[in-house]
């Protein structure tokens, strides 16, 4: 039984050192100029990173934006407000997002989102908002916002589940004594329940970034795979982990290929640091929940 | 306990509140309803479509036949749902054993700084990106064997089961009453003994519901496969050979600019969450019965 604790260990051990020695032709050819060069040219064997981490980075903040108050909200509304009968209910089918696959999301993305952005919500946008230089550009539906409006959707499930196991852990007495100085709902869940929860809820925030950082298929599907860095959002963009997907198993040459693995390695080391940052949170606030606690 | 929140009498309307905080109490319960339903009607959607475009889809053909070459309407899934049961049956042989071992291990004997460590290993493997799951099993099997293989397709859904089966298989072992340990040691049985015949088949049903949800957390991964499996237009069923795969075959059909396959796509889609939904369906009404910890 120990071997197979140590078989834990020796897994995450393999994949870093796959990921290092792989990626190490690559390294000695750029060094750090890697991640801030933009240029990527196959061809000439000249690999630049840096489109890729705007894109990635774009994608998963522009997808936080979206979910973070969606996500509370439910979190709110099914631990203090709904009726008992439909919270079991509710919980489950927020939770049967969580359980699509991220293909199926991508599948859906790109025969219905996509024609509904490029129809009605990006021309909108434009004429409302085009003066911040964010909205400009052709509205062909795919780029950007199509894959920060995906991936909300795919992290909502995330940081709902975990604000909901954080506001739940939260002592009934907070809640009485706050109603008891004469507060309305609101005010007690504003002063009483999510003050006290907030460092739980950046916990899940940062999983549900970590899990935006990582995801593939649906962006690769709606993002428009253009190593480009544009103002707008209109713009096609890639993303770390799309560039892998796409062009991972035609790379020629062994600088190419190593330069695809150390992108994810570097993938591999941002979102290991953002897990276990957002592990850490929680389990700071979750501390002693029956649910997790030791017999 | 805190699962009674939704029950505390809020007091309405009582004449000390003023109007602006009552408005302000409704006005975010207002909001919180309409977030639950922002975050719903994606979901509805997206198995609207799946019923709407994918039931019509599915006919015999679909399900027994190969895909035709590329222009010729027609052809079927039959190889890639076939295949998809092969490599998720390689992962299983090779992440559960494994997964459960490390489980028992934290449960039983992990009461230290080194089952500590394992613990948060596993929450931190949980949070690799699935692709650069894909990248160690490419470069861990793919290069040995010199040509894409569905083992290495196995090994990358290996990895990724591992983590989930540990912890849930902890959580399981850990719900066992500590009295029934202590019972097997009072009639003189070895440790070992006792883990294995009272703790472990105590805790069976739960142990199997965390193996299922892992299970239904790989099926539809389509990024670790797609360098490791690669996906193959032929059948075939040798572990050392390239496997086609559900996920991969709806990724390449949605990616294609023709209709017929789109149609495909929606219905390689429908199949593959149903398969999914009654896997998670069945665990919900396992662990609704709890028919773990059965003192």
């Amino acid at each position: 039984m120990t071997a197979c604790g140590l078989a834990i260990l020796g897994v995450l051990v393999l994949i870093v050192y796959q990921l290092v020695s792989r990626s190490s032709l690559s390294w000695h050819a750029f060094g750090f100029k890697f991640f801030a060069s933009s240029e990527w040219d196959p061809v000439n064997e000249q690999f630049g990173a840096l489109p890729f981490i705007y894109g990635t980075l774009v994608s998963s903040f522009l997808a936080l934006a979206i979910a973070v108050p969606l996500a509370v909200g439910v979190a709110v509304f099914t631990t203090e407000m709904c009726p008992a009968a439909l919270r079991g209910g509710l919980s489950f089918f927020v939770e049967l997002l969580a359980a699509i696959p991220s293909v199926i999301y991508g599948l859906w993305a790109l025969f219905v989102l996509v024609p509904l952005l490029s129809a009605y919500v990006q021309p909108f946008l434009a004429k409302t908002m085009g003066w911040t230089g964010l909205f400009t550009g052709p509205p062909y539906g795919i780029g950007m916002l199509a894959a920060g409006v995906v991936l909300a959707i795919m992290i909502v499930p995330i940081i709902s589940s975990i604000t909901r196991e954080v506001l739940l852990v939260v002592p009934q007495h907070q809640r009485e004594g706050v109603l008891a100085l004469g507060a309305t709902r609101w005010e007690m869940i504003w002063v009483g329940v999510l003050r006290n929860a907030r460092a739980g809820i950046v916990g899940g925030i940062i999983l549900g970034l970590g899990r935006a950082l990582g995801e593939t298929m649906a962006v690769t599907m709606v993002i428009g795979n253009r190593p480009e860095i544009a103002k707008s959002l209109f713009a096609p963009g890639y993303t770390m982990a799309s560039v892998l997907a796409n062009e991972f198993s035609e790379a020629t040459g062994d600088t190419y290929l190593s330069a695809l693995i150390e992108i994810g390695l570097a993938l591999f080391v941002v979102t290991i640091i953002v897990n276990a940052l957002a592990q850490l949170l929680v389990w700071t606030v979750t501390r002693g929940q029956p649910a997790r606690g030791h017999a | 306990m805190p699962e009674s929140a939704g029950r505390i009498p809020v007091p309405r309307g009582m004449p000390s509140i003023s109007l602006r905080r009552r408005i302000t109490d409704r006005l975010m319960t207002g909001v919180a309803v309409l977030t639950v339903l922002l975050v719903l009607t994606p979901l509805i959607a997206i198995f609207g479509y799946l019923i709407y475009r994918g039931v019509v889809s599915i006919n015999w053909a679909f399900l027994t036949q190969t895909p035709k070459p590329v222009g010729e309407p027609g052809g079927g899934m039959a190889n890639s749902i076939v295949g998809s049961v092969y490599i998720l049956g390689i992962a299983s042989i090779i992440g559960v054993p494994f997964g459960i071992g490390a489980g028992i291990y934290l449960a039983e004997f992990g009461r230290n700084r080194f089952g500590s460590v394992v613990r948060f290993t596993a929450d931190v493997l949980n949070g690799v990106p699935s692709i650069v799951t894909g990248i160690v099993g490419y470069s861990i099997v793919v290069l040995y064997q010199r040509h894409f293989s569905a083992l290495a397709g196995g090994v990358a859904l290996a990895i990724m089961m591992v983590p989930t089966i540990t912890r849930t298989t902890e959580e399981m072992l850990l719900l066992v009453p500590q009295a029934m340990r202590e019972a097997a040691y009072g009639l003189g049985v070895p440790r070992w003994r006792t883990t294995l015949s009272i703790t472990l088949r105590t805790a069976t049903a739960g142990i199997i519901t965390g193996v299922m949800l892992a299970f239904a957390r790989v099926a539809g991964e389509t990024a670790p496969l797609l360098f490791t499996a690669f996906g193959n237009q032929f059948w075939s069923l040798r572990y050392d050979q390239p496997m086609a795969a559900l996920p991969l075959q709806i990724y390449v059909y949605a990616n294609s600019p023709y209709d017929d396959w789109h149609r495909q796509a929606w219905a390689g889609a429908f199949v593959l969450i149903v398969l999914i939904v009654t896997a998670v369906a069945a665990v919900r009404y396992v662990v609704r019965r709890g028919t773990f910890g059965a003192a």
